[in-house]
């Protein structure tokens, strides 16, 4: 066990270096100099702040320094918790601008994650038992998952957002509020999160509901399933054993699907203008700001890591095929 | 007599319409009787003992009956089926080796079975373990998860488990081709000792192989083609069988109690007929090198000595 964990936490250490070295080199290789091209595209119009602000990037990019020092130097600065001043935002640190844009990104992932998963595995588990449900489940679900996301998004917007008027369409919160702790701010920010969470919601429903159905009625079709019923045990053991086993590939398929996800929160953030990670690169990406879009990056790297990690364990605590595999079976 | 069979049809629903699978079989099964099932593949050994214990969906009972213990069996009714099921009949399945629960450790999927059976696995713990003893696992395997066992060691968990309850009839199907030769044996010879033991009543052993049936059975039914063909002692089968299918399938075995395989199963040429739209007459006419004129009439099965039961023509001959 501890092996296998150690041997994870090598493969992804490999991995999170190698994403830190690219991540590095970009800005770097491109051709020209990358202070320049980066400043004169930011648009600064005060002259004075852009000589300081030159100053700065040279003395960051250390440009004269030797590669493999500008490297380590890079490594130094991430441990410190230092990825640099965005240009954007001059001369805020871009770990603060990150960590002010990151809850918005987790609060809407988490919860669309976690409970589309499991909404959409009891779904499929509901629709594999019953004809009626199976008739309507499956065909919504096929329609969800097959409809792009942007067209859903959109549709949801217009419905609920414009004609129905029930939820905003943009933003995190109202421009006329400042953030605090009251009850006002707080159902403001949900009224605003809403929207945004619901289509990722409802788009990752289809696909779990689907996979669900489709593997607990193979489980259900399983030797052992035959057996048990043969030996005439009731349908609510041979479910249950089912339901357990069919789990098993959704949460591999969580890992896999991980990625996918969070290139749709992306998405769902520019559509709904939401202020998080999406948002985020979207503007960088405008402004030519290297470091923001640097800073996100490695976010982004460690937190799939992170969570790829956590399914990994989990998977090894609920199948005992992959922990017997590990710690050497008799057979 | 432990199992009464009378004219019992079965039939699968197709698309292309119904596989007469079983098409009138008849027989009888005494107290402490082991009966070899043979007879070439698609003849219909699996669906008969599914039969006995649970059609699955596609399967329809079109008529007979089945008696156990001189009861009745509602085969046809799925839930009326259940109290019969594992406490009266039950059943070693053809994929033992993926019969048990991939997740759940064989003592606790165990537990979990008696325990929905209403029998509490308290009361059963002890004869468990030495059952488990008995066909030569360490008691230590309800510990484990399937995996973690050889192919023989499960067939033997599910041997033991299939019989825990003591039924009067356990139907093996196919319970030992997937095992090498020497597991084959020691899995027969438990197979005899649990009905020794009186651990099951009687016994329908399905096999491809009548080379290893003659180890163990008393009787051999062969079937040909949803129908039975005959019906003996083993030694009757083996050394004097009467209808020409059972002689050509004895003929095309390897000499009783060799095991090279080289001179093993030239096998019968032809094949046999397809059971969607079964042929009239004897069904095994096509491939008979005795067919005549009466053949195109079906034959009875009759009873040409005490126990020994041929549907043919001309077993006179
Ligand atoms: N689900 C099914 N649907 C339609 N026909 C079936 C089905 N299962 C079996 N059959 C047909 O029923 C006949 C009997 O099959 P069965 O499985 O009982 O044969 P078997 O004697 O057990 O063969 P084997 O030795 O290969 O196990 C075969 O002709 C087969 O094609
Ligand atoms: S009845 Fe005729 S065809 Fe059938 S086995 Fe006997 S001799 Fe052959
Ligand atoms: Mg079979």
């Amino acid at each position: 066990m501890w092996r296998y964990i150690g041997r994870k936490l090598g493969i992804y250490g490999i991995t999170f270096v190698v994403a830190v070295t690219i991540n590095w080199m970009i800005p770097r290789f491109m051709p020209g100099d990358p202070v320049r091209s980066m400043l004169s595209r930011a648009s600064v119009s005060d002259p004075e702040a852009l000589e300081r602000m030159t100053a700065y990037y040279n003395e960051v990019f250390g440009l004269d320094t030797p590669l493999h020092q500008q490297y380590f130097a890079f490594w130094a600065g991430l441990f410190r918790g230092d990825l640099g001043v965005s240009v954007w935002l001059y001369p805020e640190p871009v770990v603060d601008i990150i960590l002010r844009h990151v809850p918005f990104t987790l609060g809407l992932l988490l919860p669309a994650i976690i409970l589309s998963w499991i909404i959409g595995n009891r779904l499929g588990a509901f629709a594999a038992r019953s004809k009626v449900l199976d008739n309507t489940v499956l065909p919504i679900g096929y329609i969800l998952t097959a409809t792009p996301y942007m067209w859903l998004a959109l549709l949801l917007a217009w419905a609920l957002g414009v004609v129905g008027g029930f939820f905003p369409t943009a933003g995190g919160y109202s421009f006329a509020l400042t953030p605090s702790w009251t009850w006002g701010f707080f159902t403001n920010l949900v009224s605003h999160w809403f929207l945004p969470f619901l289509s990722m919601f409802v788009v990752a429903l289809g696909g779990w509901a689907i996979g669900m159905r489709n593997m607990i009625i193979y489980e259900l079709e399983a030797d052992y399933s035959n057996y048990l019923q043969a030996l005439g045990a009731p349908r609510r053991l041979i479910r249950r054993y089912a339901f357990r086993n069919a789990m098993l590939p959704q949460i591999t398929g969580l890992a896999v699907q991980l990625g996918t996800i969070i290139a749709g929160a992306l998405l769902t953030e520019v559509v709904f203008n939401y202020p998080g990670l999406g948002t985020l690169i979207l503007n960088s990406l405008n402004n030519n700001d290297f470091f923001l879009l640097q800073g996100i990056f490695l976010f982004v790297v460690v937190g799939v890591l992170i969570a790829n990690f956590i399914i990994d364990i989990v998977y090894v605590l609920v199948d005992p095929r992959t922990r017997v595999r590990m710690t050497g079976g008799a057979s | 007599m432990t199992l009464r069979v009378n004219d019992l049809k079965v039939h699968y629903r197709t698309l292309r319409g119904d596989v007469h699978a079983l098409d009138g079989v008849d027989f009888e099964l005494a107290d402490g009787e082991i009966m070899g099932l043979a007879g070439e593949s698609g003849c219909g050994k699996t669906t008969l003992g599914k039969s006995l214990i649970r059609l699955d969906g596609r399967m329809r009972h079109v008529g007979g009956t089945v008696e156990l213990d001189g009861e009745e069996l509602p085969i046809a009714d799925d839930r009326a089926m259940v109290p019969f099921r594992y406490h009266r009949v039950s059943l070693i399945p053809q994929y033992a080796m993926s019969a048990l629960n991939p997740t759940r450790k064989i003592g606790r999927m165990i537990d979990e079975l008696l325990r929905s059976r209403g029998v509490r696995p308290r009361k059963v713990a002890d004869e468990l373990r030495r059952r488990l003893e008995l066909v030569g696992l360490e008691p230590d395997v309800l510990g484990r998860y399937p995996i973690e066992l050889s192919g023989g060691m499960k067939q033997r968990v599910v041997m033991v488990m299939s019989t825990l309850l003591d039924p009067s009839l356990l139907i093996a199907d196919e319970a030992t081709s997937a095992l090498d030769v020497s597991t084959q044996r020691s899995v027969v010879e438990s197979l005899v000792g649990f009905r020794d033991r009186g651990y099951v009543k009687s016994m329908i052993f399905v096999t491809h192989d009548i080379s290893l049936v003659h180890q163990m059975a008393d009787t051999v039914m062969v079937m040909y083609a949803g129908r039975i063909a005959e019906k003996a002692s083993t030694r009757t089968i083996i050394e004097a069988p009467r209808h020409p299918y059972t002689r050509m399938l004895i003929g095309a075995l390897p000499e009783v109690g060799t095991t090279t395989s080289d001179t093993r199963l030239e096998g019968i040429p032809g094949t046999p007929p397809g059971l969607l739209d079964p042929p009239v007459g004897c069904r095994f006419r096509a491939r008979c090198p005795l067919a005549s004129e009466e053949c195109l009439r079906t034959p009875p099965l009759t009873e040409v000595a005490p126990g020994h039961r041929v549907a043919c023509w001309k077993t006179g001959a």
